[in-house]
């Protein structure tokens, strides 16, 4: 049998309807490849094969008895975000040590109820804050990719969504649920050349999926090609009436967008993503993109975004600020890590210290401060102000355009520990994936080419609210356009 | 500084996170930088400019005020680190 982990969910899903091979070969290729190369990459934090096995006998049988889901069978990896009911859920901090959820987020739930079996639990950075994976409490993930000529360096998968990036990429599932704050998606699908969409905000329940900032948090989903997403991303998304800010409107069948012309669309180009000391590759991969779409018969038109500048300053207070809320609730009493004290204070305040790494602190301070009186209106309110701004610049810009096409990630993927020191630099990583956030919007990052390094580079497009299916026909064209890109050697394997 | 040693010492308080001396000084730093960076948004003119509440216009969903869920004490303290019959353990609070 040929190797079972180069297969596509597409493929994978005609296969298994066609008896080519059983749910538990599939799954068994993947618990071997899991297990020859999860070492050395680190993208799984908690491999679950007996439970992934289970999961595929019951998924044969329902195959057997012509009840197949849509994701019957289909292998996959889980972000530690997502809280899976009697499996270990850390959000990659101490301060949850071995917590063991009780119940199931809605995402992983729409999962299961369609047949789709838990490989495992993917690592990431602490409480998804971070851009590289290198903050998460079980160690940095290593991207699949390497530099050409250089097996020396150590490359990040970008972040927080790392564990779940590398493990398309090397093919240690055939897709991953992730989620994106402030890119969290987006820029681990650029730098390690898999595909990755935040959808609009709403679009999947919130549920059982851990807080960071309530306001930003998305799930999607990372796979292999635009199809896979287009699947995946269905079978996510839902109304859920568990979830206050999920919007009640139907979930469409994002694949039939798939392989439709693009001809007579407009892309808008928005001149402030062409941010000053752009490495020229990225601006040659922008221009290529903008090619792309003309053979494919768009109109290009250039656009202005004018308070783009100010969406990633906004977003480190709007951030900082929810996630000082959300993360009150580890306080060493009711789950997770307790370190005593001499009164209830000092117990708090131990175990707050001993269980935060020092990015989820510094974000909390942060957040503490901007909310602490007297600052309240300088910083928080000014920035939700902002907020308004940049929402609006999106609103007027899409009077005149379908989507919008810029880069994904100022650069290439760096080394480990490269960009380190000033938490400013790693922030900036998410200078051009930040916006949408702000704004509440959906946007896929697609493979688009190779770096000088060898490495990859993602193109991002940005669309209406709730227009995931323009996104994913444009992405599809971006991809065949790009053809078959390098596959990382899988140096990986013992 | 933007921000000085005082001031992370009582906001790290108000998070109730123990910090030590050298914590606190990579942290004065830190903090300063990060704001410092973000006074670039003094810039925008935001006169007028209702702040933004939701991502996306909707109006929150009203249910009936009922129970539809409890009884689930042991659930609730399972992942406690400090339990008994049903009810977390904490340190003595009221004298």
């Amino acid at each position: 049998m040929s190797d079972l982990t180069k297969l596509t969910i597409a493929q994978a899903r005609t296969a298994l309807a066609a008896k080519e091979f059983s749910a538990q070969e599939l799954t068994q290729a993947f618990i071997d490849a899991i297990a020859a190369g999860n070492e050395k990459l680190n993208a799984y934090v908690l491999p679950t094969p007996e439970l992934a096995l289970e999961q595929a006998r019951q998924s044969d049988k329902r195959l057997a008895a012509g009840k197949a889901g849509d994701l019957e069978g289909i292998p996959l990896g889980i972000k530690d975000l997502f809280c899976t009911k009697g499996v270990r859920t850390t959000a990659c901090s101490k301060i949850l040590a071995e917590f063991v959820p009780p119940y199931e987020s809605t995402v992983t739930q729409n999962l299961w109820d369609q047949g789709a079996v838990l490989l495992g639990k993917l690592n990431n950075d602490e409480f998804a804050m971070g851009s590289s994976n290198e903050t998460s409490a079980y160690g940095p993930v290593v991207n699949p990719w390497r530099r050409a000529g250089d097996d020396q360096t150590d490359l990040v998968p970008g972040g927080s969504s790392g564990g779940s990036a590398a493990s398309v990429a090397a093919e240690l599932c055939l897709g991953a649920t992730a989620t994106d704050t402030g890119g969290s998606i987006r820029q681990p699908a650029a730098l390690t050349g898999t595909v990755g969409i935040k959808p609009t905000y709403g679009r999947c329940s919130r549920w059982g999926t851990v807080a960071f900032a309530s306001s930003l948090d998305q799930a999607g989903p990372l796979t292999k090609t635009v199809r896979d997403n287009a699947i995946l991303l269905k079978a996510m998304a839902s109304f859920d009436p568990k979830d206050s800010t999920s919007v009640d409107v139907p979930v469409p069948d994002y694949e039939a967008a798939i392989g439709k012309s693009i001809k007579g669309l407009t892309v808008g180009v928005p001149k402030e993503y062409r941010i000053e000391g752009m490495p020229k590759e990225i601006e040659a991969l922008w221009s290529q993109g903008i090619e792309w779409m003309k053979d494919a018969g768009a109109k290009i038109k250039d656009v202005s975004l004018p308070h783009t500048k100010y969406a990633l300053p906004a977003y480190y207070i709007v951030a900082p600020a929810e996630c000082s809320s959300n993360l009150a609730r580890y306080d060493g009493i009711r789950y997770g890590l307790r370190v005593p004290g001499e009164d209830i204070t000092a117990l708090y305040e131990n175990t707050r210290a001993a269980g935060f790494g020092e990015e989820v602190k510094r974000r909390i301070l942060i957040g503490t401060y901007v909310l602490s009186a007297g600052y309240y209106d300088a910083y928080y309110l000014k920035a939700q102000k902002v907020r308004t701004l940049i929402k609006r610049d999106f609103d007027d810009t899409f009077k005149d355009v379908d989507v919008l096409l810029t880069p994904t990630t100022p650069g290439p993927a760096f080394g480990i520990g490269e960009v380190s020191g000033d938490p400013v630099q790693m922030y900036l990583n998410d200078i051009f994936t930040v916006t949408v956030n702000m704004a509440g919007l959906p946007a896929i990052s697609v493979p688009a080419g190779l770096s000088s390094q060898g490495t990859p580079l993602g193109l991002q497009l940005i669309g209406r609210a709730f227009d995931e299916e323009t996104l994913f026909q444009t992405a599809a064209t971006i991809e065949s356009a790009a053809g078959d890109l390098a596959r990382p050697t899988p140096w990986w394997r013992h | 500084m933007e921000v000085d040693s005082a001031t992370v010492r009582r906001i790290a308080h108000l998070a109730r996170i123990k910090i030590t001396k050298a914590e606190e000084k990579s942290l004065e730093n830190e903090l300063s930088g990060i704001f410092e960076w973000v006074k670039q948004l003094d810039e925008v003119d935001v006169t007028d400019v209702e702040p933004m509440t939701s991502a996306v216009q909707m109006t929150l969903r009203l249910r009936p005020d009922k129970v539809t869920d409890g009884e689930k004490a042991d659930e609730v303290t399972a992942n406690a680190p400090l339990k008994e019959d049903g009810f977390f353990v904490v340190p003595k609070v009221v004298e």
